[in-house]
């Protein structure tokens, strides 16, 4: 202790204080305030990025949400139109088969009927021409009976006969 | 153009001054034989290194007896004020003569005395002539001079590399963490958010003038300033200082009347704590100058092994456990700094401290 204050030497005590309070003096104006401002601002500007970035991913993380929802809806729309279209397709080959069906059983029915009355004719005609052909040959027979004179006689005698009135 | 001359002066001033100062070590093997105890002389080495100095000493040639360096102004203030050149004295050899009065300088330090330089001792083997105020500008202050103007020259261009840009270029790289880890670190973990901008620039720059004068005491340039009680001191009293001035109603209530404890008690710690308002910046002085002291006088007394052992074994031991200590020292140069700008924070911090609880 007695070596310390023998060691003391004012006037380099009084130096160094003067001296480093004008140190502390000059560093603060040309140093620290504009390298600590610097560095607050720098970490500021920082942080406002971060920040910033947080929020964009946030909203396009929302927006991607939105766009599923979207998309799944659109989805669901597509599916139901196809649906619908496949219904109404459905149904309207449907229709298109009976109305086909019905229409060819009708065109079935008429040509049969068509048929039927050509059938009809046919037999009505047969029949008058069968009913000539007989007349016709009986007529020829009847000439070729009658050509001789008792052979008349004979068929009045017959005809006679039979009307035995 | 004049920012280059600066670079080269400081170039010569950091890196080839050394040579110089090294030269110190060959003129003492030179005369290692003819010398009888060169212990004594290691020792006195030491010693002298350890004190201030009037004039800026690099080495002395022993063989011829020049003492080479640079003489600096000597400034007393006895009944007036004395102004010379500190190569006057020829390295306390002679008396000087100012303005009617005598003076000798004597372990550096400067005595009035008659016209032919008789000092008077007492048991201690210290003068008791008359001592005027020294107010001279003498090695450690010329070097503390020196070290605030690099200091100043670093950050102010630090500073200014942030105008172009917020990025930081150049110097700024290397100072800006350092900055920040003395804010982040030191200033808000100890002083708190609310309160640490206003002892910013107080502890940066306790921070750097701690660090770069530590560090400048390791270059052989012989630069003792930590090492000097008065120059501590003037650095805890600073501390001292603010943490009074600073401090809010709750610090002097803790000191006072220290709250949850009973009456009794509070009579009892109030002198406790009060002794504790000086010890604390007291402790910090001492451990600065008790640290950087101790680490000079090892390493030189390593360097001196050279010159007892002169064996084949002794240099290179000399040599490899300097050059470890020389790290050792590059840590405890930064360490000690951080210690006592961590500690001062921690002062301001009890000073500002808002107790809500009562315990």
């Amino acid at each position: 202790m007695e070596k310390l204050i023998y060691d003391f030497s004012f006037g380099l005590f009084f130096w160094q204080l003067l001296l480093f309070v004008a140190l502390v003096f000059l560093l603060k104006k040309f140093a620290w305030k504009p390298i600590l401002n610097a560095v607050d601002e720098r970490e500021s500007s920082i942080k406002e990025s971060l920040k910033a970035a947080e929020r964009a991913r946030k909203e396009l993380k929302e927006l991607q949400s939105d766009n599923q929802k979207i998309l799944n809806e659109a989805r669901a729309e597509r599916e139901r139109i196809v649906k619908e279209a496949n219904d109404m397709k459905n149904k309207i080959v449907g229709d298109a088969n009976e109305a086909a069906k019905a229409e060819s059983a009708k065109h079935i029915e008429n040509a049969r009927l068509q048929i039927e009355s050509e059938k009809q004719n046919a037999i009505a005609q047969i029949k008058t021409q069968v009913a000539e052909l007989s007349v016709e040959i009986a007529e020829k027979l009847l000439r070729k009976e009658l050509e001789s004179q008792n052979k008349q006689q004979e068929l009045i005698d017959d005809l006679l006969k039979e009307a035995k009135l | 153009m004049q920012f280059k001359t600066s670079k080269l002066f400081l170039f010569l001033f950091v890196f080839v001054a050394p040579f110089f100062a090294s030269a110190q070590h060959d003129a003492d093997t030179a005369h290692a034989e003819a010398e009888p105890s060169i212990k004594e002389k290691i020792k006195k080495d030491i010693e002298h290194h350890l004190q201030d100095s009037h004039d800026f000493h690099l080495f002395t040639d022993n063989a011829t007896g020049t003492h080479y360096g640079f003489p600096l102004p000597v400034i007393l203030w006895d009944d007036g004020l004395h102004v010379f050149m500190s190569s006057k004295f020829h390295h306390g050899e002679d008396v000087v003569e100012s303005k009617g009065n005598y003076y000798k300088v004597y372990h550096s330090k400067v005595y009035k005395t008659d016209e032919s330089g008789v000092l008077t001792f007492d048991e201690h083997h210290h003068p008791t002539n008359a001592m005027p105020l020294d107010f001279s500008i003498t090695k450690n202050v010329f070097s503390i001079m020196a070290i605030m103007l690099i200091i100043i020259l670093i950050f102010s261009r630090t500073a200014k590399s942030y105008k172009t840009s917020l990025v930081p270029s150049g110097m700024a790289k290397f100072v800006e963490p350092i900055i920040v880890f003395v804010r982040d670190e030191i200033a808000i973990p100890n002083i708190g958010e609310k309160d640490y901008k206003r002892f910013m620039s107080f502890l940066l720059t306790i921070f750097f003038f701690i660090w770069i004068v530590n560090l400048f005491g390791l270059t052989p340039l012989g630069i003792n300033v930590t090492n000097s009680i008065s120059v501590t001191f003037a650095l805890a009293l600073i501390t001292f200082l603010i943490t009074q001035f600073t401090a809010r109603k709750d610090y002097w209530k803790h000191i006072f009347w220290m709250p949850g404890v009973p009456v009794f008690m509070k009579i009892v710690l109030a002198p406790i704590e009060l002794l504790g308002v000086f010890i604390k910046p007291f402790a910090l002085l001492i451990r600065l100058y008790a640290n950087i002291t101790a680490g000079h006088v090892v390493l030189m007394s390593i360097i001196g092994m050279m010159f007892v052992f002169k064996s084949w074994i002794g240099s290179p031991l000399s040599f490899g456990l300097a050059f470890g200590l020389s790290l050792l020292e590059l840590l405890v140069a930064a360490l000690q700094a951080y210690i006592f700008t961590m500690l001062s924070a921690l002062y301001f911090g009890s000073a500002v401290a808002e107790h809500h609880d009562e315990h």
